[in-house]
Formats: C-alpha cells, sequence, structure tokens
C-alpha cells in the first residue's frame, strides 16, 4: 500500500497544483455561474448532499448497474461467438465496429421517444457505449491463447470446449479485467448522458437542472460525486484483479 | 509387435510443392530409447507430430503397438519443446491437465496421482506452487510428469532441453536416463545436438536428406548405464564426428 502511495504522490501533487490554479483562476473571473471554484463546488456538494445522495446517486447507479450487467452480458457473448466461429466474428465484427459510429448523443432523445422517461432509455444509452470496448478486448483476450497450448491439450483428446475452458478463458481473464475497468466509467458517462437528455431523477438531470438555475457549482457538484464513484469501483475492480490474476506478465 | 511402425507415410504442408516427409518407413521396438537427429528445419518434428496425431499423413500407415493410430486414443505422450505448463494454473492442477480431459477421476484422485507423478520426478512438495516459481530444469520435470500421465508407454519428446543451460541440460539428460530405466517406456527423442542423441540413445535415428525418405539407424556402441564418461570413448567419438559429419553435408552454407 505504501509503495502504491509513493507511486501515486507526484500525481497527486500535480492535480493539487491544478486545483489551486483553477481556484486562482476563478476567483479572477468572479463569474459563478460560468467558473466556479473548487472550493464553491465542494461547499455546494456539501449542501446539496442529501438529495444527491438519497435521490439522485441511487437512480443513476441503477442506470449504471443495469447497463453495466447488460453491456458484459452482450459483450461476452459476442466475444464468444466472434471466437467460436469465423463465419459469426465476419458478421458480427462490422456490426459491432459500426455501433460506435452511431453518434450515441444525438440519437438518444430517439430513445426517449421510444422507451419514455423511465430507467430504459438510459440504460440503451448506456449499453450502446459500453459493450463495445468489453467485446473487442475480451474478443483479443480469447484470440491471445496460445495454439501451441491448444495443440497440447488436443494431444490429450481435448474437445474445442475443453479449449475453449482451460484455455481461452483463464488467457482472457486479464483482458476481460482491462476491459471492466474500462467499462465502469464509460457507463457512468453513458448514464449521465442519459439522463442529460430526458429524465425525472439522476446525477446527469440534477446537474442540467443547475445549469438552467445558473447554478455552476451545482452543475459541478454532482459530476465531482460521479467521479469518485468511477474511482472507486475502477479501484475495487483493479483489487479484484490483484487477487484473482495471479499470473500477469508471465508467458 | 513394434512399439510404433511408420508404413510408407508421406506428409506435405499446406502451400508447399513436395512431400517433406516421402514414403518413410521405419518401427521401434517396445521400451527403446531412439533419438532422431536432424538439421533444423528438416521434418524431424513432423514425425512427431504426426505419431501424436496433431498432423494426418498423405498416405501410409501409423501404428503404435501393432494398431493404426487412427482408432486409439490415449496411446501416446506428447512433451513439445517449451514447457507449456499453464501459468495460471498450480504445478498440481498442471499435471491433473491430462487426467481431466480424459475424464473419470475424481478430484482427490487427480490430485493424488499428480503428487505421486511429482515425486517420482523428484518434485516432491511442489504441487502448490505456481510454474513461476521453478527454475527451467524443474518446469521441465514437471512437463515431462505430465506428459507420463498423459500417456501409455510412448513418449514422444520434441527438443524437451533445448532452451535449458548447458549443466541443466547435462543433469536432465542423466535424470531423463535414470526414468527411462525405471519406467520402461519407448522413448521417441528429437534433437538437433548431436552429443545430447549419442549420450541419451541405444541408437541414433539420423535423418540423412531432406525430404525424409528414410531414417539412417546407427546403433551407439556405449553400455547401459550411462555416464558422461562414455562419452569420451574413442568409438563414441567417432561416431560423434561420423554423425556431424553426415549433417553438415546437409548445412552447406
Amino acid at each position: 500500500m505504501s509503495r502504491a502511495g509513493r507511486g501515486s504522490l507526484p500525481a497527486l501533487i500535480f492535480l493539487f497544483a491544478l486545483l489551486v490554479l483553477w481556484q486562482l483562476g476563478a476567483m479572477e473571473v468572479n463569474a459563478a455561474y460560468i467558473l466556479p471554484t473548487p472550493l464553491q463546488i465542494l461547499r455546494r456538494l456539501w449542501e446539496l448532499r442529501t438529495p444527491l445522495l438519497t435521490v439522485h446517486l441511487p437512480a443513476t447507479m441503477t442506470v449504471t448497474g443495469l447497463g453495466l450487467v447488460i453491456s458484459l452480458a452482450l459483450g461476452l457473448g459476442l466475444a464468444a461467438a466472434m471466437d467460436w466461429s469465423p463465419l459469426l466474428q465476419k458478421c458480427l465484427y462490422p456490426v459491432v465496429v459500426a455501433s460506435q459510429t452511431i453518434p450515441t448523443t444525438a440519437i438518444a432523445p430517439l430513445f426517449v421517444l421510444w422507451f419514455g422517461y423511465g430507467v430504459w432509455s438510459k440504460v440503451l444509452v448506456s449499453v450502446l457505449m459500453t459493450f463495445f470496448p468489453i467485446t473487442i478486448t475480451v474478443y483479443d483476450g480469447l484470440r491471445s491463447a496460445r495454439g501451441e497450448m491448444a495443440e497440447l491439450l488436443e494431444t490429450y483428446g481435448a474437445t474445442k470446449w475443453d479449449v475453449f475452458c482451460k484455455i481461452k478463458v483463464p488467457c482472457a481473464l486479464p483482458y476481460f479485467f482491462s476491459a471492466v475497468k474500462m467499462a465502469v466509467p464509460i457507463s457512468i458517462i453513458g448514464a449521465a448522458i442519459g439522463e442529460w437528455l430526458g429524465a425525472q431523477s439522476g446525477l446527469g438531470y440534477f446537474s442540467r437542472r443547475m445549469m438552467t438555475q445558473l447554478d455552476g457549482a451545482g452543475v459541478f457538484a454532482p459530476i465531482v460525486l460521479l467521479s469518485v464513484v468511477a474511482m472507486a469501483v475502477t479501484g475495487l475492480v483493479g483489487l479484484a484483479e490483484r487477487r484473482i490474476v495471479k499470473w500477469r506478465g508471465e508467458s | 509387435m513394434k512399439a510404433l511402425e511408420f508404413e510408407n507415410v508421406s506428409y506435405r504442408y499446406p502451400g508447399e510443392d513436395f512431400d517433406i516427409i516421402d514414403g518413410l518407413s521405419f518401427a521401434v521396438e517396445p521400451g527403446s530409447f531412439h533419438c532422431i537427429v536432424g538439421v533444423s528445419g528438416c521434418g524431424k518434428s513432423t514425425i512427431l507430430r504426426m505419431t501424436c496425431g496433431l498432423l494426418k499423413p498423405r498416405s501410409g500407415r501409423i501404428l503404435v503397438n501393432g494398431a493404426p493410430i487412427d482408432g486409439q486414443s490415449h496411446y501416446c505422450g506428447y512433451m513439445p519443446q517449451r514447457d507449456l505448463l499453464f501459468p495460471w494454473r498450480t504445478v498440481g492442477e498442471n499435471l491433473a491437465l491430462p487426467l481431466e480431459i480424459r475424464g473419470g477421476y475424481t478430484k482427490a484422485e487427480r490430485r493424488e496421482l499428480a503428487e505421486s507423478a511429482l515425486e517420482d520426478v523428484g518434485l516432491a512438495g511442489c504441487a502448490d506452487k505456481l510454474p513461476g516459481e521453478l527454475s527451467g530444469g524443474m518446469r521441465q520435470r514437471a512437463a515431462f510428469a505430465r506428459t507420463m500421465l498423459a500417456g501409455s508407454g510412448l513418449l514422444l519428446l520434441d527438443e524437451p532441453f533445448s532452451a535449458l543451460d548447458f549443466l541443466t541440460r547435462v543433469s536432465m539428460q542423466e535424470w531423463l536416463l535414470d526414468q527411462w530405466e525405471r519406467h520402461k517406456k519407448t522413448i521417441l527423442f528429437i534433437t538437433h545436438d548431436v552429443e545430447e542423441a549419442v549420450f541419451l540413445s541405444g541408437s541414433v535415428l539420423a535423418v540423412a536428406e531432406t525430404p525424409i525418405r528414410r531414417l539412417a539407424e546407427i546403433p551407439v556402441p556405449a553400455p547401459c548405464p550411462r555416464t558422461r564418461a562414455c562419452l569420451t570413448r574413442p568409438d563414441t567419438v567417432a561416431l560423434r564426428e561420423e554423425l556431424i559429419e553426415m549433417l553438415r553435408e546437409q548445412v552447406k552454407p
């Protein structure tokens, strides 16, 4: 732990310097509705803690959680399917890539029309943004399995399923964790964007409401909360990874 | 009955216009130790890969214990050049792999078999270590133990010691001879190292030409059990030089 602390010390100092710069700059501009200072944002965060933590954070986390679970299921399923069959790979891969050329924010209002102001229109935005990195990364992980190992297993009489379970899945595991670490922040952003475009609760929605009231610090406060949550969850995934993937870096 | 028999076997790699193995016939007695020695890329690994079923011959028949290999399974243990221990499995779990694939063993039985195999190769108490914690020689011994659990009487070893440093290789060769004498397996061992071939084999099977049409069987005069002192006897030295001469002709610069 102390080693990790020392490693991130330069980052912390740099971040602190940036915040000081921001604070001084914002004090100079002196227009809190455009550019609030970090201290004003923190104060606002504290003032708004009850609605933020009891109403809007749980709403956003519901969307994020659902989005992440669906993205994982979809991404792992697509990756496994593409790895299993070259034909499926040829069919699916271009579609998966094409799905990322859709400007999500532009068509998200349509999702609201289709699915209403409830949770599912936001989940769809989150999934659309999140499943892609999971699919591609896990697919690469499955492909990274070495042919020699599969051959060795074949000489033992292994089936394709044995090779998948005993070689491909373990080989893809480090990639899977990288994918989840990428997916967590993206799914949160996706949820916030969804809420920003049309919702009745959630941190994205709250941020937008503060915008209409020209409350600069109120716009930033939920965003700070989102960042902290994203970093915390990513950190937890990293901890789980270190417990499970002990062989990383070894051939 | 022969432990292994090639009858007029040919093989051609996809995209090539010649047979790298061309009408090859040879036979191996049960309980013998043969080294196939040949220059790099001559196709000696192809012989082993066909024997273990990874490659299908274009024509001809391969028989193990008198029966064609097509209808058989678990008739040989194949050990490739790299130890290929799975880094995410403990050494014990690695050894259990062939048993898992074959099925019919409980977890406790697999563990027991793996532990006794480890003890047998001098790695007692290493079952719960990860492969990354073992040295190069220990990893090869673990891989050998896994090969023993995979197969029956026929072991196919494809340059298993070529990645080891010299001193480790020397002691692994002595260790392998000891294992062979104790377990009475039939061993087919591929190497490009003439000294290794002479030290290990009852008779050397030399690849005299490429494509491989025949293997020249050259008996090694030294008695068993062997020590490294055998390598300095005049007749073994002469044999070594003869083999080196024969192989050098094939690698003209």
